[in-house]
């Protein structure tokens, strides 16, 4: 945020630099079912920013103080690959990795319906493989694929998406210099049905007003977002439908 | 606004549509939810991706996902994991083991004071057995009482997903049937996604082979036909 | 995994065969995406069956060595991030990554595939450094060769990024056409002894039942590069020859496959 080195202008005739609207997402494609070892993974792109998530379990849970008899016990992890930024990053995740595994955990948590699973763990995995920008986002929408993948019951599929701003104008769907040079990120989880809201974070100068027109600008996107979540797990079961 | 006194009462999905977590199925009280559906106030949605049955009033989401779940009165094939003074821990493929009680172990009569459990099960025995209770908190127990119930000796299970276990015992057991007259195998098929086979080398190595491919291919027609030919087969 | 599954098995492989199809000394299905790591130097994401990796190379500039002053170095390491299998779990790096990471490193550091001295930029003070990552994506047994695979793909592809001589900095963004200074291709054959046989490239299920693995990597058909055992078994001399001479042929093979 507020770097300096960047480019003059992030948005030239209400156009961006990579020639999207202000209100547009990046080029996403979503694939379900990537990973054979798991009960269910998913490999997100979203521009340039890429991130594979796995699901395992229900499983038993170790270590065994950690089970609890009326729900599941879920768990997150969230790593950068070493080459995954162009700066090469220590491999294994940071204090900033910790800190995003436990916002996502929390925000997914918000949609799986523990209470079916007592006794077990769920265990939810992302790695993100190259980053620009949008990773904890990136990381939501397709851990939610593979948790609906992996058959886990959800009260709703919740998908990722950040809204920020740059030259005083509210975009959507920050890329890297946008985050870097511009002046605000809000990253969101966002359930779908209800519109409800499990991952809120912000960094930056906004405005009550430029938060709102964030607001309403992800959940529009959410509804895109979703759309191409079910498209991707109908691509991998809708087979089973002319049975 | 104008508060509705009168509730509408329509089905959104079709029978047979698949659905994903969150996607509503129905909307007013007149539906009920069944399987992985559930109701928010007025309205059905799915809890998970499956496959949408619409009987009557009951809107079910059968899953087409996930890791076995064990139900009581299923049959499973399982591996003995550990040996305690009870009993044994029996991995049956679902999220936790499931417990097997010495007096369980077998079809007979169990004289506890005499029965000591290496004489049923060792670690690494394989066995078919049924899930007896499922407590509140999710401990699973299995038992060995009932005819079809045993031990088995040799052998190789392989696993494929539980939810494609109904198709490699087909309509009426019909799959099953060509399975077994086709390789002249021995083949039990658990609940829990494991099935057991024994016979000669060459014919258990096509049999593999014509599992994984009803595993994949369940949706295609000519399936029958295919396995036939795969086991080397007249029909 | 049971007794009757080592039985099985020995019994296909008396008759040449094995449970997914294979002969006992055939490689699975090899696949190589090159490049699909933007941020990287250099990449690949390889494909042996199920079992998958993605190996990244990153360059950097450093001070050599004190006993090397002109000698660029090689820096490799492998997360066995718990994406790839239910027995990773997360934490820092144990004994299955360190010990992938350092077979991986010795077959591509003895090969020499890397001409190191041509990586010197001021003799004692600056050096290229190459780090080398190798991420598991789903682990369905042998990862040692798809490391191996993966590394060299990822080497052949990568390409320098600019160096401002002047602010001693590496401009990590903007990349040259000028690629790695390399010679030659190693490649990683292992294989599994099960009783008394060996099979080439086990999945994991073939790797639960056998006693014993040995790594062999080769430069061409005459020269071994690397070696390692792993595992409790024990294996023979005149075992050893034999399967160097099948490591030869069929490291020729996936050669082939690398641009």
């Amino acid at each position: 945020m507020g770097g300096t080195g960047g480019p003059d202008k992030l948005i030239v005739n209400g156009k961006r630099l990579d020639s999207r609207k202000l209100d547009e997402l990046r080029p996403l494609t979503i694939k379900a079912g990537t990973i054979p070892n798991a009960e269910g993974s998913c490999e997100l792109q979203m521009g340039e920013t890429k991130v594979i998530a796995a699901v395992y379990g229900p499983k038993e849970v170790l270590p065994r103080h950690l089970e609890e008899s009326d729900r599941a016990y879920l768990s997150a992890y969230y790593d950068m690959a070493a080459f995954s930024t162009t700066d090469r990053c220590r491999p294994g995740p940071d204090r900033r990795s910790k800190e995003i595994a436990k916002v996502m955990r929390d925000a997914l948590a918000a949609s799986i319906i523990l209470e079916k699973y007592p006794r077990t763990s769920i265990a939810v995995y992302v790695e993100v493989i190259n980053a620009n920008a949008g990773t904890r986002c990136a990381a939501i929408t397709a851990a939610a694929v593979a948790l609906a993948d992996a058959g886990i019951e959800m009260r709703d599929m919740p998908i990722g998406v950040a809204g920020g701003k740059a030259d005083d104008t509210v975009i959507l769907d920050l890329d890297n210099q946008e985050d870097n040079f511009g002046q605000a990120d809000v990253p969101l989880a966002i359930l779908p049905r209800t519109k409800e809201i499990s991952l809120l974070q912000m960094d930056g100068h906004l405005t009550k007003d430029e938060i709102k027109t964030i607001f309403s600008m992800c959940s529009k996107a959410s509804d895109n977002i979703q759309k191409a979540q079910k498209e991707a797990l109908l691509a991998k079961y809708g087979r089973e439908k002319n049975e | 606004m104008i508060l509705e006194n009168k509730m509408t009462n329509k089905v959104i999905v079709k029978d047979r549509e698949i659905v994903i977590p969150g996607d509503i199925l129905a909307e007013g009280l007149d539906y009920l939810p069944s399987g992985r559906a559930f109701r928010d106030k007025d309205k059905l949605y799915a809890s998970s991706m499956g496959l949408v049955n619409i009987k009557g009033r009951v809107i079910k989401v059968i899953p087409l996902a996930g890791k076995y779940l064990p139900a009581e009165m299923d049959a499973v094939i399982g591996t003995i994991v550990s040996t305690g003074k009870h009993g044994w821990q029996v991995n049956i493929n679902a999220p936790t083991k499931a417990d097997l009680n010495i007096l369980d172990a077998s079809n007979s009569y169990i004289d506890k004071r005499r029965a000591k459990p290496s004489d049923f099960f060792q670690k690494g025995d394989i066995a078919f057995a049924g899930v007896d209770k499922i407590s509140e908190n999710g401990y699973v127990s299995i038992t060995m009482k009932g005819g079809m119930y045993k031990k088995l000796i040799g052998g190789v299970t392989i696993s494929i997903s539980p939810t494609k276990i109904p198709r490699v015992i087909g309509k009426q057991g019909s799959m099953i049937k060509t399975l077994k007259d086709k390789s002249k195998c021995d083949i039990l098929v658990g609940q829990n996604g494991i099935v057991w086979m024994k016979g000669e080398p060459e014919m258990l190595f096509k049999l593999t082979k014509a599992i994984k491919l009803i595993e994949k291919e369940s949706h295609t027609s000519g399936l029958t036909e295919r396995i036939t030919k795969l086991l080397g087969g007249k029909k | 995994m049971s007794n009757s599954l080592k039985d099985y098995t020995c019994k296909l492989l008396e008759k040449n065969m094995r449970e997914d199809g294979r002969k006992p000394m055939d490689f699975r299905e090899i696949s190589i995406e090159n490049n699909p790591i933007k941020n990287a130097n250099g990449s690949a994401r390889v494909k042996l069956g199920d079992t998958e990796v993605i190996v990244g190379i990153k360059l950097d500039v450093g001070s050599p060595y004190s006993d090397s002053p002109e000698s660029g170095v090689l820096i490799s390491s492998a997360e066995l991030t718990p994406i790839a299998s239910v027995d990773f779990e997360p934490g820092p790096p144990r004994e299955r990554a360190i010990e992938l990471a350092r077979v991986t490193d010795r077959a591509i550091r003895e090969s020499k595939v890397i001409d190191f001295n041509k990586l010197c930029i001021t003799p004692k003070e600056k050096i290229w450094m190459v780090f080398l990552d190798i991420y598991p994506i789903n682990d369905d047994g042998n990862l040692f060769d798809a490391a191996v695979i993966g590394a060299v793909a990822a080497l052949y592809n990568t390409v320098f990024p600019k160096y401002d001589e002047k602010e001693e900095k590496v401009l990590h963004k903007e990349l040259t056409k000028t690629k790695l200074p390399l010679s030659c291709k190693p490649i990683m054959c292992t294989f599994y002894k099960i009783e008394d046989k060996y099979i080439l490239d086990a999945n994991a299920r073939e790797k639960s039942i056998s006693d014993c693995r040995v790594s062999i990597g080769t430069l061409d058909k005459k020269t071994v590069c690397a070696m390692q055992k792993g595992g409790e078994g024990t294996v023979t001399s005149e075992e050893i020859l034999d399967l160097i001479s099948e490591a030869f042929k069929r490291g020729d093979e996936v050669r082939k496959l690398i641009k």
